[in-house]
């Protein structure tokens, strides 16, 4: 159906898509940076997204200077939210953003509908990678999870999804929930990780496994999953340098659970059904110091732009993008930001975020956030423009589960003629 | 002299920091990059301590089954299991709000365990 034909519910200056801890910074943001009209549209029945499964601590340590748990942390923000005059719609699935229009999505209450606004910030997070995506052989048993599921069964249903679990992958989420279970009378058996290194956080390892004697098996998969009904076992192996199970290291466990902590994709079909273009890198949208990413007036931010470590710095991104949308919405219309400069993932780096700056309107400092492609002890992190350094900090160790960041200010790039890429690398100290 | 190495939690950054003690003493903390880790490793060595995170089930509530708990302060780490153990006789009666006690005094520790959201 053509947009215009669906009936027009409401005019806004800033929509945002998502109402997680993403969406939640933005649009409170967007409000304070001068947006009147600001709306979240969310499809959960309630706000703060993913935050609300996360009941452990350790969220908030950079925004608030102390430990809060995933639900202490989106009521912080709810509850600003909640003192401004901001529009949400919860049990609202937004089924599409039509640049320079606006949104059309669809809710119990209101059936389909679109409103209009002036700009667009997508905040709709990410999504486990599942278990067809890896190719695991074996049945197809009930009792394979991924660990987001399996925490939302646990901290939100009250519910057990198995005694004998083993976990596939050491993301954070899959640490976190070693522990869990184990609390809630669980036995985790190990967490196998297919790489040399883990992909969680140091203090996930200490406190999630180590504290609980639970082995982490590095350079380890699963090649088997048996069961008629629900699982009954699992075949672990180990892999050698070029991540190929070992003939002849199998071993068969026992277990009635296998949970997935393996990945997480960021959600990008509306951004890619609106044309926005997307970095294969990170899975998420290319964008500028502004986070406004190739369609004008459609703007990124959290785990849908690319996959944080930490919530802190996904609301400071949000805020960041919020208030850039704003900008866009009650803006002249000018456009012209003058040259853009292209940051470039050199030696060492998988990606970054942003792609590119605009030495003339990017704020006086921006952050450039980027993950590493592999271990790396006493090392420098650095961003070059031609063969001028313009910005470096030491690191005694860096790793690819834990996100990076340099700041680059706009006078060191003043120079900058927009052919030459500002090229960021991990070097010698 | 002993000389043990530890990753600490206190925050996302997992500075690897070395303790050195002197007949259960501790003489000297290093590799930390703050105070909060120097705090951490001599606890840790000494008298290691974790804040408990868990649900109890909550009756009378529209939107929720369990409601998110937490020791509202540290205490120590042998007690992780027993903490957990206590509360699971435990239930919440809604309404219940963010810092309400749900628990006094766990496994007297002198901690409360308090709700991490409302359940209304």
């Amino acid at each position: 159906m053509r947009p215009e034909a669906i009936s027009r519910l409401a005019d806004y200056d800033v929509a945002v898509v998502g109402g997680g801890s993403a969406g939640l910074s933005a649009a409170i943001a967007a409000y304070d940076a001068g947006a009147t009209r600001v709306l979240v549209l969310e499809r959960d029945v309630r706000l703060g997204g993913i935050l609300n499964q996360c009941i452990h601590n350790g969220f908030g340590l950079h925004r608030f200077g102390e430990e809060l748990t995933g639900p202490e942390y989106a009521a912080r923000y709810e509850r600003a939210l909640g003192e401004r005059p901001i529009d949400v719609m919860t049990q609202t699935t937004v089924l599409r953003v039509v640049p320079g229009q606006g949104i059309v999505a669809v809710s119990p209450e209101h059936g389909v509908f679109r409103i209009c606004c002036k700009a667009v910030v997508l905040a709709m997070g990410c999504r486990e990678r599942p278990r067809g995506a890896l190719d695991i052989p074996g049945t197809r048993p009930a009792g394979v999870f991924t660990a987001g599921t399996a925490q939302h069964l646990v901290n939100v249903e009250g519910v057990l999804p198995g005694r004998e679990v083993v976990i596939l992958g050491s993301g954070d989420i899959g640490l976190i929930m070693a522990r869990r279970l184990t609390l809630e009378g669980a036995h985790v058996r190990c967490v196998a990780e297919l790489m040399p290194y883990s992909g969680g956080l140091k203090r996930n390892i200490v406190q999630c496994l180590d504290d609980f004697g639970i082995p982490l098996l590095l350079s380890h998969t699963v090649v088997g999953v048996e069961g008629q009904g629900r699982v009954s076992a699992i075949t672990l192996a180990k892999v050698d340098d070029r991540l190929r199970p070992i003939p002849g290291t199998e071993e068969r466990i026992p277990c009635d659970t296998l949970l997935l902590s393996v990945g997480l994709l960021p959600e990008n079909e509306l951004s890619r059904e609106a044309g926005v273009r997307i970095n294969p890198a990170t899975r998420g949208a290319y964008v500028d110091d502004s986070l406004m990413t190739s369609v004008p007036g459609v703007f990124a931010c959290g785990n849908v732009l690319h996959v944080h470590d930490l919530v802190d710095f996904v609301s400071e991104e949000a805020a960041h993008a919020g208030e850039c949308a704003a900008r866009y919405a009650m803006g002249d219309g000018s456009t012209d930001t003058g040259v853009a400069v292209t940051v470039v993932a050199g030696d060492g780096v998988r990606y970054t975020v942003p792609s590119s700056l605009h030495p003339r309107t990017m704020p006086e400092a921006v952050t450039l956030r980027f993950r590493v492609t592999g271990v790396r002890e006493h090392c420098r992190l650095s961003a070059y423009l031609g063969n001028e350094r313009v910005s470096t900090r030491r690191r005694d160790i860096v790793v690819p589960g834990e996100m990076q960041e340099l700041k680059v200010r706009a006078e060191q790039l003043a120079s900058a003629g927009g052919d030459e890429p500002l090229t960021v690398v991990v070097e010698g100290a | 002299m002993e000389r043990e190495t530890l990753t600490c939690i206190r925050c996302p950054r997992g500075c690897q920091v070395t303790v050195s003690l002197e007949g259960g003493e501790v003489v000297a903390v290093e590799g930390n990059c703050c105070p909060r880790g120097e705090a951490y490793a001599r606890k840790e060595v000494t008298a290691p301590e974790r804040v408990v995170t868990t649900t109890v089930p909550v009756d009378g509530s529209t939107d929720w089954a369990v409601v998110s708990v937490k020791t509202a302060g540290d205490v120590p780490k042998r007690l992780v299991e027993s903490v957990v153990a206590e509360l699971s006789g435990v239930r919440a009666e809604a309404p219940v709000h963010i810092g309400d006690v749900v628990l006094r005094d766990v496994c007297g520790t002198g901690v409360d365990v308090v709700a991490t959201r409302d359940a209304i």
